[in-house]
């Protein structure tokens, strides 16, 4: 038992160094990138004075030398604090939670649908292989895999918003429609189809292509020539003996790719006026808010890592060898 | 394909079918409802306390939440707007406006011009860098009744009725305000003014959700009940809300200029330009005159003969704009044409790059591109081209926002563009960027190509120090004459922003202020 808990606890002290680690070389990524924020600030106003800049540059601290204002950050960070955005005038952490449950609903739908779909597709294709349903699978996951998110977004809106007028070109959901109860989750759905479906597109390409290659590579395993021989149905060699040994390598990509979901979905909340944290952080950077920059970045890390526990976990579920190892 | 396959298929594809069924995909959008204005906002204002944040959404927005002593007309004639009227002395010296009766701020309080001296007097010197340097020049600021404020300048100052723009001079509660830290104070949540609408909602990222201001003090307005702002971040998601009338109204930059031409020809649209006369957006070619051979006079003027200023503005600005005469806007008063002038040659870029001693290809100069959308990238690629056409080799530069600011600030560049307001006067929007006592390194909008030439520094004082109409304009008619032949930065655009709306909107546009002014007799008719 000792023994676990001194796991557990090793695992997160490693954890606790590799975030603050990370939190520094933020900050100093951050704070090379030329121009501060009072300069924005001054040029966005078209007109500025010397004395403007210097009561910005002190209000926010920038005119403090850069380890003093490095140390005022750790030190915040470990108490959870993430700052005040410069020029939001509002806590960094009241900014992320309030953008955060829009970019989870879009990236965990498209993440799913795309992992679930993506899996299907390829095992569809995969076990049919030179068959013109695999012909047709790898057709499709390529083109998708090829096509540029963003076009692919207004191509989406271009026929399902302007031409059909079946759903909405942008938003979150209707403003000022005055809804609530089950009319509302039916609104906030009608507007994450395209965005949903156009994140989700590119990860169900990707998924697919995996997930085909993995079952044609496990379909020449000798285990499952066994199977075969010893007279199972090719529905239980592909349940029992194919699919788990296909998913490992879908988990590895799929557990790397769900903590980077939030960056890719940048370019898809944009073109959405979907108002989730991928916006705030592309603002965050064209503005120089360092606070609400590093604030992103740190949550963004924490989720990685989270993700990284969960794969692991994942694995030793599908494959218990890889628990027995240890 | 066998008939297990077939049927595999034909259920995924009944299952995506039905999958859309509960969704109610019928029928076309909402297309909002009179007396509702639903316009787009880009980028989404940091603040909507228009005293403590003038960037241009925040402009937009506040300004029908705030207001200030005056509007101005398309000829940038003053207009009531918080005074009713307003008496200048015989000496220029003394400004003494009337207040509207009645006037309540959002919160039921009563406005007074005790709010107008606390604003002009404190607020203001502290948090706006524009106001400062116009009621610096106040000797004394009272107000002898709650409905009279005097204002008692040192010296005259030609343009300071033109300072009661809501954006230069934004009237601010003294009842919240009075002996708080301004920037800090927790009221900065909720903007409390005196305008025709109020906020009602913010949904960060989403919407800002305006209402009418039902104890407005003008009887019978504002006529619309509510306007939404949405935050779209994408300029072809823009468009596209307008073309499927999700938005009825975009402004400013809104829509890519290569969009304009194909949606003014939408059946329910219309597209005007007036309603910027205030702000007159100059743009030009800003050439560091420190650097070589940018400090000769023969090369600025070879640059300027060698861009097709008609080709930049038909072929990348789809014809929205003029050509300028030289520093001052043909909107802006004490406008001179009488100037001279640059038509497209290269044979005459050629001979006075012959005469400054250089040879072709010899010129090699750096364009640092201005980071505010596709439409100064292809004037870029323009100029790049063009100047090549006379010999001068252009190498093209990035940087976003904040390094363009930096660089720019800093002096570190040779070539860029910029576009600055002219806010109705020459003195407000034009010197800052020629007179040699405002070159500041690290200051943005100062005189940033460090062009210095003492008479025009006089000329400028001149126009500045009187209010008398003929002497400003003899004045600022020789500035404009030394500039011209001077070069100083190469002058290609007067921007005229476009303003499309729904047909349905009326009375919209009827200020030089235009989308940034109060919209309080703006309606929507079904």
């Amino acid at each position: 038992m000792t023994g676990i808990l001194a796991a557990v606890g090793a695992r997160l002290a490693k954890t606790v160094a590799v975030i603050l680690l990370i939190a520094t070389v933020n900050f100093m990524l951050v704070h090379a990138a030329p121009g501060d924020p009072a300069l924005v600030i001054a040029g966005q106003s078209g007109a500025t004075d010397q004395k403007f800049l210097d009561t910005l540059r002190a209000e926010y601290g920038l005119d403090r030398p850069v380890a003093v204002q490095l140390g005022t950050y750790l030190g915040k960070v470990v108490r959870f604090d993430l700052g005040f955005s410069y020029r939001q005038q509002r806590p960094v952490l009241d900014l992320i939670l309030e953008r955060l449950p829009a970019t989870l609903l879009l990236t965990l739908t498209a993440f799913s649908l795309a992992l679930l779909g993506g899996t299907m597709l390829g095992l569809v294709a995969g076990t049919r292989a030179g068959r013109w349903s695999d012909t047709a699978v790898t057709i499709v996951s390529l083109v998708l895999y090829a096509t540029p998110i963003f076009w692919l977004g207004l191509i989406l809106v271009l026929i399902f918003s302007v031409r059909l007028g079946w759903l909405p070109a942008f938003g979150y959901e209707t403003v000022g429609g005055g809804m609530t109860g089950f009319a509302r989750v039916l609104d906030i759905l009608r507007h994450l189809v395209l965005p949903a479906a156009t994140l989700g597109f590119f990860y169900l390409a990707v998924y697919a292509r995996l997930m085909r290659a993995s079952i044609i590579e496990v379909s020449h395993q000798d285990y499952v020539k066994t199977a075969r021989a010893k007279g199972l149905t090719e529905t239980q060699v592909i349940r029992r003996h194919m699919l788990r040994n296909a998913l490992l390598p879908v988990i590895t990509i799929a557990g790397v790719q769900a903590g980077t979901l939030v960056g890719g979905s940048i370019v898809v909340e944009t073109v959405f006026a979907w108002p989730g944290l991928g916006r705030l952080i592309f603002e965050a950077v064209i503005q120089r808010d360092y606070p609400v920059l590093l604030g992103i970045f740190l949550v963004l890390s924490i989720l990685v890592i989270a993700f990284n526990i969960l794969t692991d976990i994942l694995y030793r579920i599908v494959d218990p060898r890889i628990g027995a190892v240890r | 394909m066998n008939r297990r396959e077939f049927n595999t298929w034909l259920a995924t594809a009944g299952l995506v079918g039905a999958a859309g069924v509960p969704f109610g995909f019928t029928g076309a959008l909402a297309q909002g409802k009179p007396g509702t204005l639903n316009s787009v906002i880009q980028p989404e204002p940091p603040t909507l306390i228009l005293g403590l944040n003038q960037l241009g959404p925040t402009q937009t927005v506040a300004g029908k939440i705030y207001e200030s002593l005056l509007t101005y007309g398309f000829d940038l004639a003053p207009m009531p707007s918080l005074a009713d009227s307003w008496t200048i002395s015989e000496d220029g010296k003394t400004y003494t406006f009337k207040l509207a009766k009645g006037v309540t701020w959002h919160d039921g309080k009563p406005f007074s011009a005790e709010d107008v001296v606390f604003t002009t007097s404190k607020f203001l010197i502290e948090t706006h860098p524009r106001a400062r340097a116009i009621f610096e020049r106040c000797e004394s600021i009272t107000a002898p009744d709650p409905e009279t404020v005097v204002f008692k300048l040192k010296e005259p100052f030609g343009p300071f009725i033109q300072a009661f723009e809501v954006s230069t001079c934004p009237i601010m509660p003294k009842h919240l305000y009075e002996n708080t830290d301004y920037r800090n104070n927790p009221a900065n949540q909720t903007p409390v003014g005196t305008g025709p609408f109020k906020l009602q909602q913010w949904v960060r990222g989403s919407h800002i959700h305006l209402v009418k201001h039902e104890a407005y003090y003008r009887p019978g307005l504002p006529k619309l009940n509510e306007i939404y702002y949405r935050i779209i971040p994408d300029a072809a998601s823009r468009s596209l809300a307008l073309e499927t009338g999700q938005v009825q109204l975009t402004q400013f930059g809104d829509v890519e200029t290569f969009d304009v031409p194909r949606l003014r020809q939408l059946p329910n649209i219309t597209l005007t330009t007036k309603g910027y006369e205030f702000f007159a957006p100059l743009a030009w070619l800003d050439l560091n005159n420190r650097v070589k051979p940018l400090d000769d006079k023969r090369v600025r003027q070879a640059i300027l003969y060698a861009l097709d200023r008609n080709f930049i503005r038909d072929k990348i600005w789809f014809g929205l704009g003029r050509i300028p005469t030289g520093p001052i806007n043909s909107a802006t008063k004490f406008y001179d044409a009488k100037v001279k002038t640059y038509e497209h040659s290269i044979d005459k870029a050629k001979a006075l790059l012959e005469e400054a001693g250089k040879k072709p290809g010899e010129v090699k100069l750096k364009l640092l591109q201005l980071p505010y959308g596709e439409v100064w990238t292809r004037t870029g690629e323009y100029v790049k081209q063009a100047l090549s056409k006379v010999g001068i080799e252009v190498t093209l530069e990035s940087a976003d926002v904040a390094g363009w600011s930096k660089r720019v600030a800093d002096w570190d560049y040779e070539m860029t563009f910029n576009y600055l307001y002219q806010y109705g006067d020459p003195a407000l929007g034009v010197a800052r960027s020629y007179v040699s006592t405002n070159i500041r390194k690290g200051v943005l909008f100062s005189n940033m190509s460090g062009y210095v030439n003492p008479e025009v520094d006089k000329a400028f004082a001149e126009g500045a120090a009187t209010a008398d109409p003929a002497k400003r304009q003899a004045a600022y008619s020789r500035a404009q004459q030394i500039l011209a032949e001077e070069v100083p930065v190469a002058w290609f655009l007067e921007i005229e922003f476009p303003t499309m709306h729904d047909k349905s909107l009326q009375n919209l546009i009827t200020t030089a202020i235009g989308v940034n002014d109060t919209f309080k007799n703006a309606e929507r008719k079904g």
